[in-house]
């Protein structure tokens, strides 16, 4: 029996006819949308390669049946940036040279992207270890992705204050 | 992967029919997903009870208690500011289980219902009398730091690592369930079973039976002031525990009017042993008087292979969960996971 699910995918809306109800939203994304920046490490929830936002929840793509998505939101790291302009996130890693083979990257920018959405981790560096632990790098870059993390989450902070004094002023 | 066929029901009394032997329930899939790749499991029907209808808030009721249905995520539960103010350790036990990532996606109900398990029953090529009934134990006589030293069978020496089940067994949670006969309540206490003869029967769960909400009595609110989770294991974080403790307290004028322990790592179940509670009552905090009772706590323990280490490790994660809780709730709940191992240390 075939599933037919219509889904969002980077701002896109996407139908989807799933003859195979086993497809995982990873595979759907890689093989199905051309969509391969969202990695298969483990395949198993374990290592976070795969880490994608659903409805804005940072989750593991691997874990996620695809024919339970009909209606959701989906964010992979091609959606992140605007244009040619970065998203705060990947542009910290740069900076902060969070990545050596660049394997875990997309999964670790998406889920520090979660994780300061999230808000509970602030710029405190072992919340922020801690909040991370789903994502494993075999190159061990741990340093550079926490001060990368660190970095984006001050500078998101001082983009919403300055935000919202733009609102203020403009009142 | 086995096929399955897949359906998602659009209410409880759809979603119970459609139940049928084989099937299982769908909720975040974090455990069900993983099993069914490595072929541990294969439902032939999967049934997706993620969009039943309101089975997804945290209420209080009138008589005092907290009723969490089924279908919040673990995250959600964590985070909600009422909830983590009176129930500090469920909060600190939740977040120090998994990974950001699955306690997104995973529901409590599922939590409760995540399989019994070792690496022994993820490889279906290993004997497994919990996967496969009557094959053997492949763990006996082989690896065994996660195993049970306690309530274990010559069938199965598993562990039931949910960290979420260690604080609702110490508070006297109740699950409430559908299913083909009805709804009733399993008091946290029996929703776990030992695998005696049969550990393929996991839960006090009868086929076709659906987790629908947890439920935490009025009194569960009076600990809130000295309760903590402490879980340790073999790396600071996403790792399941090889000895934690759920420790509450109730303390009045410097004298423990009541406590509550459980454990968890340590068998198929969250462990608790009322006497071991009953030997803190009406006593002062006292590290000594800690180590008597988690000594009590762990009385018919014994190991399940080579891991007669657990024991004293478990021993003293009781006799230090219960010095944190004297020491009283963190202002800062959740707590760091991490964080206990650089606190002072307490008396």
């Amino acid at each position: 029996m075939s599933h037919a699910i219509s889904l969002t995918v980077n701002g896109e809306a996407r139908a989807v006819t799933l003859d195979d109800p086993r497809v995982t939203l990873l595979d759907l994304l890689r093989e199905r949308m051309a969509l391969p920046g969202t990695k298969k490490g483990c395949d198993r929830g374990q290592c976070g390669a795969c880490t994608v936002l659903i409805d804005n929840r940072r989750v593991n793509a691997c874990l996620t049946l695809a024919v339970t998505l009909d209606g959701a939101e989906v964010t992979t790291i091609e959606g992140l940036a605007t244009g040619d302009t970065l998203h705060p996130v990947q542009a910290a890693f740069i900076d902060h040279d969070g990545f050596q083979c660049g394997y875990c990257t997309p999964g670790q920018i998406m889920s520090a992207v979660g994780l300061i959405s999230e808000g509970h981790a602030g710029d405190d560096p072992e919340r922020i270890r801690e909040g991370m632990s789903g994502n494993l790098c075999r190159c061990a870059a741990y340093h550079g992705i926490t001060e990368a993390v660190l970095d984006a989450t001050r500078r998101m902070a001082d983009a919403d204050t300055a935000s919202d004094a733009d609102e203020r002023a403009s009142a | 992967m086995n096929l399955f066929d897949y359906i998602r029901p659009a209410s409880l009394d759809e979603a119970l029919s459609a139940w049928e032997p084989g099937a299982a329930w769908l909720g975040g899939g974090t455990n069900l997903v993983d099993l069914m790749k490595t072929g541990a499991m294969a439902p032939g029907k999967v049934i997706d009870v993620t969009r039943l209808p309101g089975l997804d808030g945290i209420e209080s009721l009138p008589d005092g208690s907290t009723r969490i249905g089924a279908l919040v995520r673990n995250s959600t539960l964590a985070h909600d500011p009422d909830f983590a103010a009176d129930f500090p350790m469920v909060a600190e036990a939740i977040l120090s289980g998994a990974s950001g990532q699955l306690r997104n996606a995973a529901t409590v109900g599922g939590n409760l219902v995540q399989r019994t398990r070792c690496a022994y029953f993820q490889d279906p090529w290993s004997p497994c009398n919990r996967r496969d009934p009557g094959t053997g134990c492949a763990a006996i006589g082989g690896e065994t730091h996660n195993h049970a030293v306690i309530g274990w069978s010559d069938r199965c020496i598993a562990t039931n690592p949910s960290d979420f089940a260690v604080p609702l067994a110490a508070l006297d949670a109740v699950v409430e369930v559908a299913g083909p006969s009805g709804q009733r309540e399993i008091a946290m206490a029996a929703f776990h079973h030992l695998p005696g003869d049969t550990p393929e029967t996991e839960t006090a769960l009868a086929p076709g039976e659906l987790i629908v909400a947890i439920r935490l009595p009025a009194g569960a609110r009076a600990f809130r002031a000295n309760s903590r989770y402490l879980k340790v294991r073999e790396r600071t974080s996403f790792a399941f525990a090889l000895a934690s403790c759920a420790a509450s307290l109730r303390i009045e004028d410097g004298t423990i009017a009541e406590a509550r322990f459980a454990l968890g790592a340590v068998a198929a179940k969250p462990w608790r042993v009322a006497e071991a509670e009953a030997m803190l009552t009406a006593q002062p905090p006292g590290a000594a008087l800690f180590s008597q009772a988690a000594e009590r706590a762990l009385q018919d323990a014994a190991p399940s292979g080579e891991n007669a280490w657990k024991i004293d490790l478990a021993r003293r994660t009781a006799t230090r969960a219960l010095a944190l809780a004297a020491a009283g709730t963190p202002a800062r709940m959740p707590a760091l996971p991490a964080s206990t191992f650089g606190e002072p240390a307490h008396a």
